[in-house]
């Protein structure tokens, strides 16, 4: 029974019940001409892409698998005039530089404290990043605090011995941040304890950090100069996402403030370092820095640029943060405010996990732009994995026509690895996060 | 003007430190930027009293009632909530607006929150109530909005008639002296209109101080002590509803009033 339009009345005397859809599926030479071969214009670039393809895929896999070179001592193996071959790759050169890649020139007794740090690394990232992991909250303290602390201790070998007039130091200093939290509060006309309490459980906190940092636990110190490959790549990473995203917030967060000297300083960092290049960053950092510290004071080289791309990705992270902080409707604001919610307690529960969602493409490009931009550290002369290929390919011993590509092709598969499965991770988060509220 | 009479009215009466009034409005002005829209406007609510707020679009009636939990501010005259003075004391401000609970047009529901989390999230945080206890008072006042069982899906998911009478019940959760409502209705399909206007009635049944701003002129007569007509960020006209619809004295009133009621 079908109900025609030009009925003077109706009446619906049965419901309609609600049917299957009609089948659409069809076979794949019906997908084929669809999607591939639709026009003339899509014939075209159908055979263009093809034709790129062909040109392009079988030599690189010829390249770097079917010919090439996967075992060898020495550049025998990758030089035709000593029998070797030179039309593939040489993996026989990473395979047999592949510690040096890893560890640069770190102590080779002492590489295992190195692969204690990959694990706790691995352990903290997991922790995070996996969404059903078990107490989420205590793998943040994990991460931000622990980790940091024992990979130093590990890596360094701690035991900084700190003179009694650094403790001495210390304590006045102490004091002062307890003065300070005191003064807030009295502004505030806050209650005083809490704020005793959270500045005693800093200054607690800092000193206990600095305790473990200075305690003797009989490690060999090895300097930073040493370092190198993967581990000085991971760990600027590594620190400069850690500290990229909370202070890119509190810089979003200062650049929307109504206070206007918080308002200027944000302003003024955020368009300062995203006006300069990396590379003035680090150079400035690397040979200015010392110029302007007290002549007893050094920074440590490695430490140097590890501030340098931090602060510099916090800038960009900001405006990302900003964006989202932006998208976000005034009625958020007013709902969280007329339920009595405080400032801190409006942005950490109601804005932040709001404008953050929003912006995870954005947060995660700013990560995977940190993480290849690590490789420009090696301008100041610190040996990542760039600069370790680049050191080890003019070795006499591997003396061979192949192997700058092959070690450049390491880079790249390593960093390809790293930056997709950043990609991946934040579309599954999003995919997750989408299906849990579809608006 | 009518305005002036009811306004010396008011005047008459004082600060009451015992705070027998819910709220007080005692020569209120406000400006954005050069435009004047609040002026003079002088209100006393008593406990329990239900206050409906008409008026044509731009009139301030809004502006007026998020006056009383500061989401505006007004820069002359003096606002007492429940026996607190609106100052620039942010802490003052975040006690008055514990216990004053706002219901706005579009809802303002955290979409990243379930229902249930939306319920329980000012009580934990702001009045430091247990989780488990919580859950049981957010329980409580949803099924009092009659969706309880809708308490873990995420507001997205709910119709706007549902979706509002969550933020009822949101509001609730925080046990408030006084309630604000601003356009509950506005913005909802007309057959969820109802289901929110039930839920409104049954809180004026129960004694609690409203202020609703809402052309609903049946729940008008229905629940109100009182209704106030505003234009022009004026107090126009205030009136019992049967007088106030009987009888208009205004003729702004009256000719507001041949508009809306066909």
């Amino acid at each position: 029974m079908s109900t025609a339009v030009d009925m003077p009345h109706f009446v619906r005397a049965k419901q309609v019940e609600a049917l299957p859809p009609p089948n659409l599926a069809r076979g794949p030479i019906a997908w084929i001409r669809e999607n591939l071969f639709s026009g003339p214009f899509n014939t075209l670039l159908t055979l263009v892409v093809l034709y790129l393809l062909y040109v392009s895929v079988p030599p690189l896999l010829r390249f770097l698998v079917i010919d090439a070179v996967w075992t060898g001592t020495d550049r025998a193996a990758c030089r035709a005039d000593t029998g070797g071959s030179e039309s593939g790759a040489c993996w026989a050169f990473i395979w047999d530089k592949i510690n040096y890649f890893i560890y640069g020139s770190y102590t080779i007794s002492e590489r295992w404290r190195v692969n204690i740090f990959f694990i706790l690394l691995g352990i903290g990232v997991v922790w995070l990043l996996w969404l059903r992991a078990p107490r989420r909250d205590l793998g943040a303290v994990y991460f931000f605090w622990l980790f940091p602390v024992f990979s130093y201790v590990l890596l360094t070998g701690g035991n900084e011995s700190f003179s009694a007039r650094f403790w001495l130091g210390f304590a006045i200093f102490g004091s002062l941040v307890m003065a300070l939290f005191a003064f807030v509060a009295a502004v505030l006309k806050t209650a005083l304890r809490p704020a005793l309490i959270l500045g005693g459980g800093i200054v607690a906190f800092v000193g206990l950090t600095l305790a473990v940092v200075d305690f003797d636990f009989g490690l060999t110190h090895v300097p930073t100069s040493l370092w190198g490959g993967i581990l000085v790549t991971l760990l600027v990473a590594t620190v400069g996402i850690v500290v990229s995203l909370p202070f890119g917030i509190v810089l979003a967060l200062g650049r929307r403030s109504k206070l206007p000297i918080v308002r200027m300083a944000s302003v003024i960092f955020i368009e300062f370092v995203r006006g300069v290049p990396l590379i003035t960053v680090l150079i400035m950092a690397n040979t200015m820095l010392p110029l302007f510290l007290p002549g007893d004071m050094t920074v440590d080289r490695l430490l140097r640029p590890l501030i340098g791309t931090a602060l510099f990705a916090s800038a960009y992270m900001a405006e990302v943060v900003r964006g989202g902080l932006q998208a976000m409707p005034k009625g958020q604001y007013e709902g969280a405010m007329s339920l009595g919610l405080n400032y801190p307690q409006m942005m950490t529960l109601i804005v932040l996990p709001q404008a953050l969602r929003i912006v995870i493409p954005g947060i995660v490009n700013t990560f995977i732009g940190l993480f290849k931009d690590t490789s420009l550290v090696a301008i100041v002369g610190i040996f990542d994995l760039v600069k370790t290929i680049e050191a080890s390919r003019i070795d006499p011993n591997w003396a061979a026509p192949t192997i700058g590509i092959t070690g450049y092709a390491f880079a790249a598969l390593f960093y390809f690895v790293f930056c997709f499965g950043m990609s991946r991770y934040s579309l599954g988060v999003e995919r997750r996060l989408a299906s849990g509220q579809n608006r | 003007m009518a305005t002036t009479m009811s306004s010396q009215q008011i005047r008459s009466v004082d600060i009451d430190p015992k705070a027998e009034s819910a709220v007080q409005m005692i020569d209120v002005h406000k400006w954005y930027g050069e435009f004047h829209v609040l002026r003079d406007i002088n209100l006393n609510v008593r406990r329990g009293e239900r206050i409906v707020i008409c008026g044509p679009s731009g009139s301030g009636k809004s502006t007026m009632i998020r006056c009383i939990n500061r989401l505006e501010e007004h820069q002359k005259g003096r606002i007492i909530v429940d026996g607190v003075e609106l100052l620039d004391d942010l802490k003052r401000i975040d006690e008055v607006r514990r216990d004053v609970g706002m219901v706005f047009q579009h809802f303002n529901l955290f979409p990243h929150l379930t229902i249930l989390e939306n319920c329980t999230l000012a009580p934990i945080w702001v009045k430091k109530m247990p989780r488990k206890e919580a859950e049981e008072v957010a329980m409580h006042y949803l099924t009092r909005v009659k969706i309880p069982e809708q308490a873990n899906k995420y507001p997205g998911q709910l119709s706007g008639g549902q979706q509002q009478r969550v933020a009822i019940a949101r509001s609730l959760c925080m046990s408030p002296k006084i309630m604000l409502f601003d356009e509950p209705t506005s913005a909802l399909d007309p057959e969820m209109v109802k289901e929110v206007l039930d839920t409104m009635v049954g809180l004026a049944d129960e004694g609690m101080t409203m202020l609703c701003v809402t052309h609903e002129m049946g729940f008008a007569r229905q629940v109100a002590d009182r209704v106030i007509f505003m234009d022009y960020g004026q107090i126009v006209e205030m009136n019992t509803p049967d007088e106030f619809f009987k009888n208009p004295q205004h003729e702004r009133t009256r000719l507001f009033l041949s508009q809306i009621l066909h």
